[in-house]
């Protein structure tokens, strides 16, 4: 943890002059801890009873607010697994929602319907989420580059028809199926147990980032890079590409599925919508605004996209946007449209997202003070 | 039997909608590499357009030649559309796949909000001439004029672009392009013009299809083009991408497979089965049907 971009990460946009480079400021020696810094502030934020006004709805210790935190932890930890495939190793997955839902489905059903204990049901779910990975992946790795991104994409939208068209009952179809609390722990079930899913939503987030950075920096992790740079090179070197995107693709389908068993207690229930493309497409996004190949960019793009898309939709209904003409305030009451918009934003003048926009503010601001300084 | 003629001709309309959405997409990724998934967009724009002119365009409305205007109106905005598309957004980035692709994405999700911030996220009733409603018996099966009217325009189109790609010296420069685009630049041909032509040649396909689509489905609602992208997208897979014909042949395969499969077996089955049809095409023949071949 000495450095916040990982080592195989783009190169920055333009070699930097010596004199234009950031001074060692105050900060800057604190800057290897900051991960740190924000898993102490996440561990102590539902001891507090902070009010933010405009932020969050309640407290920040309120179950409403706990809910929305770990919401965004998940989907932090998801976009991060899914950076494993996009942004590290190349691969244009829109069928990654198919194995959250597995880990959401799996998890739901077998609790729900076949009455499991809750530890079997998501070990069950998340094994049988990763096997489902390794099977569909070895079909669609035939293909590569655009073909495989719709060889996915066609590949969940069976898994999203199965789940709408409700076969043998088991999915509920159009209603969703809500999770039969009854057999889960007591720690797990109601309002007032909130704090316990934020810590689950925390560990998985943890436990992505861990896994993530863990299998980048290691050979496989260089091969991973290798490849999605140059892959015919890593052919020459006498490695076999499928096999190490089939093991990319796999760990990927993994970590999805266990985030879906951390969703579904978080929701408490499973509904079909997240079966959809759509789902696929805002991880993308997320990883895209967030920085693809960093190891925080991921992270802090899942949790800002899931916070923004909960909280636009306060924002479209304020009095501030009601007040604007309607041709304004009716596209700016859609989450949707805002992040689309500011996601086009965000390709063409922040390519590398969110986690290349310090240093190059940094760039704007020595640029800015050196006039200043020889007047 | 005319449950057979039924499901076959139902089938043929549904692949009608498949081929409209699916030739401009064919033609714009074989010649450009982009993956457009604003497509769905088009679409909708073609469906609300022709919408919005039937209520309210002077001239226009849901009759006879007021309809027609009205979805010539819609045409237009999908053209009109899909041109601004790819001057403002998709030029910039040419040759950098992964990132058009990215811009599409966002499109997508911010055209689809847009729609529905415009009009509502509920279906909306279709302005339709009183004539599509009905059915035509043809040999005892009773088929639904919508799908017949699908069908002539899917025909006309197909008729059309593979005209205008084989007698004309755009079409000339678009098959080149498609089957080697650095040669035909190298040549001093100005390929992006063709770009440009062919967006607006899939813009207004998509948009007929969203029209058309309206007065099948009876309704318009801003999530129809996603749905009907997807499947688009399996037929230029299948078809090949790049190819006019592979993808009506597709169509076809797709719209017959779903229909029967969907009646026959269990509802659903037949969507399962067109993915099914995907893989094996891909397993055994990955270049799709036909190949990347712009020619007929």
């Amino acid at each position: 943890m000495t450095e916040v971009k990982s080592p195989e990460a783009p190169a920055p946009p333009a070699a930097v002059p010596d004199e234009l480079t950031p001074g060692r400021g105050r900060w800057h020696g604190l800057r290897p801890y900051l991960p740190l810094v924000a898993l102490v502030v996440a561990l102590v934020l539902p001891y507090s009873t902070l009010h933010l006004p405009g932020v969050f709805e309640g407290a920040l210790n309120s179950p409403g607010t706990l809910q929305l935190l770990a919401v965004c932890l998940v989907f932090g930890g998801l976009a991060a697994g899914y950076d494993l495939l996009f942004g590290r190793t190349g691969m244009l997955s829109f069928g990654h929602a198919l194995y959250f839902a597995a880990g959401v489905y799996g998890t739901d059903i077998l609790v729900t319907k076949a009455g499991l204990p809750l530890w079997q049901a998501g070990l069950l779910a998340v094994t049988g989420g990763t096997i489902l990975a390794a099977l569909l992946g070895a079909v669609a790795l035939r293909t590569v580059g655009i073909a495989f991104a719709m060889v996915t994409l066609a590949f969940a939208q069976v898994g999203a028809i199965l789940v709408a068209r409700d076969f043998g009952g088991l999915t509920g179809g159009e209603e969703g199926l809500p999770l039969d609390v009854s057999g889960l722990p007591q720690g797990l079930v109601g309002v007032t147990n909130t704090v316990n899913l934020y810590w689950l939503a925390l560990a998985y987030l943890v436990v992505v980032v861990f896994v993530v950075h863990r299998v980048s920096g290691s050979p496989t992790g260089r091969v991973l890079a290798g490849l999605r740079d140059d892959e015919r090179r890593i052919g020459v070197l006498g490695l076999d590409p499928y096999r190490f995107k089939l093991v990319a693709f796999t760990l990927a389908g993994g970590l999805a599925a266990a985030g879906g068993v951390v969703y579904v207690l978080i929701v408490g229930g499973a509904s079909p919508h997240i079966t959809s493309s759509e789902w696929t497409l805002a991880l993308l996004v997320m990883v895209v605004l967030g920085g693809p190949g960093t190891r925080w960019g991921p992270v802090i793009g899942g949790i800002l996209y899931m916070y923004l898309d909960h909280r636009l939709v306060a924002f479209g209904t304020s009095d501030a946007v009601e007040a604007l003409p309607a041709f304004l305030s009716n596209p700016l009451s859609q989450p949707l449209f805002v992040l689309g918009t500011v996601f086009i934003l965000a390709v063409y003048f922040f390519p590398g997202g969110l986690a290349s926009l310090a240093p190059r503010l940094a760039l704007l601001r020595h640029s800015l003070r050196i006039p200043s300084r020889r007047p | 039997m005319d449950t057979v003629i039924l499901l076959t001709l139902t089938g043929l309309g549904l692949a009608a909608l498949y081929f409209l959405v699916a030739s401009g997409l064919s033609l714009v990724f074989g010649l450009a590499d982009v993956l457009n998934f604003a497509h769905g967009v088009f679409l909708g724009v073609g469906a609300y357009g022709t919408w919005w002119a039937a209520h309210n365009l002077p001239g226009a409305g849901s009759d006879g030649f007021g309809f027609v205007l009205a979805v010539v109106f819609g045409v237009a905005a999908g053209t009109l559309v899909a041109v601004l598309v790819e001057l403002v957004l998709i030029r910039p980035l040419y040759s950098r796949t992964i990132e058009q692709v990215l811009v599409t994405v966002g499109l997508s999700l911010a055209g689809v909000a847009l729609l529905q911030a415009t009009w509502g996220a509920d279906a909306r009733p279709f302005p339709r001439p009183e004539w599509t409603r009905q059915v035509t018996g043809i040999l005892g099966a009773n088929v639904p004029n919508g799908g017949l009217l699908l069908i002539i325009a899917a025909v006309l189109v197909l008729g059309a672009i593979l005209a205008f790609l084989r007698w004309t010296r755009y079409g000339l420069i678009i098959r080149a392009g498609v089957e080697n685009r650095e040669m035909v630049t190298a040549l001093g041909i100005d390929v992006r013009k063709a770009f440009t032509l062919v967006f607006a040649i899939g813009g207004a396909a998509a948009a007929l299809a969203g029209a058309l689509g309206g007065v099948y489905f009876g309704t318009v609602s801003p999530g129809q083009g996603g749905s009907l992208l997807i499947f688009a997208f399996i037929v230029v897979v299948i078809g090949g991408m790049g190819s006019v014909i592979g993808s009506a042949y597709a169509a076809v395969a797709v719209g017959l497979t779903q229909q029967f499969v969907n009646y026959y077996g269990t509802s659903g089955l037949g969507d399962i089965c067109v993915v099914a049809l995907l893989a094996v095409v891909l397993l055994l023949r990955p270049q799709g049907i036909a190949g990347k071949v712009a020619t007929a």
